[in-house]
């Protein structure tokens, strides 16, 4: 219970620096709606077939980038200043350090989809709101997953001078499981008729992989991330 | 004799090289079968030697990432260096062996299936395999003083995500391995053909693992002697 509490107040100074300069909140929601721009162009919105079958895969591309970029300039703030030592050093064990920053982590990459799911819905016609309440979790289980081992390589790269481009070189074939269940979760979801059962099937999948590599990253990132 | 291991070895890979192509190509039979006075729709012909390359190299293939995932484990035991040269190497050759996998694969594809790729399970999880153990030559190559704990970790979190793509994606039509797969229910002839090639192929694994782990330990200890120079101020 303590660990939870050290770790929640490792996540809260994380949001409370974020909301107070709101540099990546701003920047990443930004490039999701350039994203969403770019899709536009690419896909036309009047092909109501063509987007159903083309927005999960926007949709998860768009987080994948997102949640790259937010998570090389979380940690890219903390080797800034040379904060890290200080939070490592600080009375709380390591494990709570990191979750604190994954649970940060992945409210940022929340916020990105709170505003890329209405743009893509607005823009392209996409049916995103058919079931809202699968889609949320979805979404909610993929940005776990991407948070958390994304945490793992980002704090392990920190050191690393080519760090932001082996970032997305490391993680992006970690997460192919995630990114495979995550859209075809959505893809259920916005057919015509939408498959729930289908869709729940792959939540749960979803919910086990995370359930697996939190595991797994709580348990390795102490002798993975050794100052 | 260590000095003499890799020539040696070097020599024998080629001789059963050439031994084992004299037996795929000459000795075993061209493959296909007649059922009801037609020809078998699975008829492959000469399209079918590929799979001694195949198959055989891609028993290399999963030797060198089982080499590289136990010594990564060791390593981070241990913390023993010489465990994580033999990691870096193993993944290394299995980059190789991989691409050859795929390649041979591909090609095979375009003669029994029409396409050269098909987003199949078994197809999808080693070209997931291939992507992360290229990454990880690249983390060795690019990460640094830090790339072996960096490698390391995505030497576990891969392991533990490849299976999971195995159960995901599409219908299982690759050729079925394993206790009733096609290698035990080779006839006698492919048999002999099939076992030389996996000889051969073992031997130029274990060779240029071997000269791959020569390379890695001497990179790392000169690496060592600079940083030793450093600290002693002999060297700028």
């Amino acid at each position: 219970m303590a660990l939870l509490r050290q770790a929640g107040r490792v996540a809260w100074k994380d949001l409370r620096v974020e909301l107070r300069s709101k540099e990546i909140v701003m920047t990443m929601v930004f490039f999701a709606t350039l994203l969403v721009v770019i899709y536009s162009f690419a896909f036309p919105a009047s092909d109501i077939e063509l987007v159903r079958g083309a927005v999960p895969g926007m949709l998860w591309v768009a987080l994948a980038f997102t949640g790259t970029i937010a998570l090389g300039r979380a940690f890219d703030r903390e080797r800034e200043n040379d904060t890290m030592r200080a939070l490592l050093l600080s009375p709380v064990p390591r494990l709570a350090v990191f979750l604190g920053k994954a649970i940060a982590m992945t409210a940022l990459i929340l916020a990105v989809a709170v505003v890329c799911v209405p743009l893509l819905a607005l823009w392209l016609n996409a049916p995103l709101f058919a079931h809202p309440g699968e889609l949320a979790l979805a979404v909610v289980l993929g940005a776990i997953g991407i948070a958390f081992i994304g945490s793992v390589f980002a704090a392990t790269l920190l050191k690393v001078r080519s760090r932001d481009v082996l970032l997305p070189v490391i993680l992006y074939p970690l997460l192919v499981p995630l990114f495979v269940a995550g859209t075809k979760a959505t893809a259920a979801l916005v057919a015509e008729p939408s498959n729930v059962e289908l869709a729940w099937f792959w939540i749960r999948f979803l919910g086990i992989y995370d359930a697996v590599f939190l595991v797994l990253s709580l348990w390795t990132f102490e002798s993975l991330v050794i100052e | 004799m260590k000095r003499l291991a890799v020539p040696i070895l070097a020599a024998l890979s080629a001789i059963t090289l050439a031994v084992s192509i004299h037996y795929i190509f000459v000795k075993a039979p061209i493959q296909y079968t007649i059922m009801d006075g037609r020809l078998f729709q699975s008829s492959l012909f000469f399209n079918q030697k590929i799979f001694y390359f195949h198959v055989a190299q891609a028993f290399m293939l999963f030797a060198a990432v089982g080499l590289a995932g136990i010594t990564s484990a060791i390593f981070l035991k241990t913390r023993n260096p010489k465990w994580d040269d033999i990691a870096a190497a193993a993944v290394d050759v299995a980059v190789l062996f991989g691409a050859v996998v795929l390649a041979t694969g591909s090609i095979w594809a375009k003669a029994a299936w029409d396409v050269w790729w098909n987003w199949e399970p078994r197809l999808t999880m080693s070209l997931l395999l291939w992507l992360i153990l290229v990454g990880y030559a690249l983390v060795r190559k690019f990460a640094g003083p830090s790339a072996d704990r960096v490698a390391a970790g995505m030497a576990i979190f891969g392991m533990v995500g490849v299976p999971f793509i195995y159960k995901m994606v599409g219908e299982d039509s690759h050729p079925p391995s394993g206790a009733d797969g096609v290698v035990m229910n080779l006839g006698a002839e492919y048999k002999i053909a099939f076992l030389m090639s996996v000889i051969a192929f073992l031997l130029w694994f274990v060779t240029l693992t071997i000269m791959r782990v020569q390379t890695t330990r001497a990179e790392r200890e000169a690496r060592e002697l600079r940083e030793r120079g450093l600290d002693l101020g002999v060297l700028q």
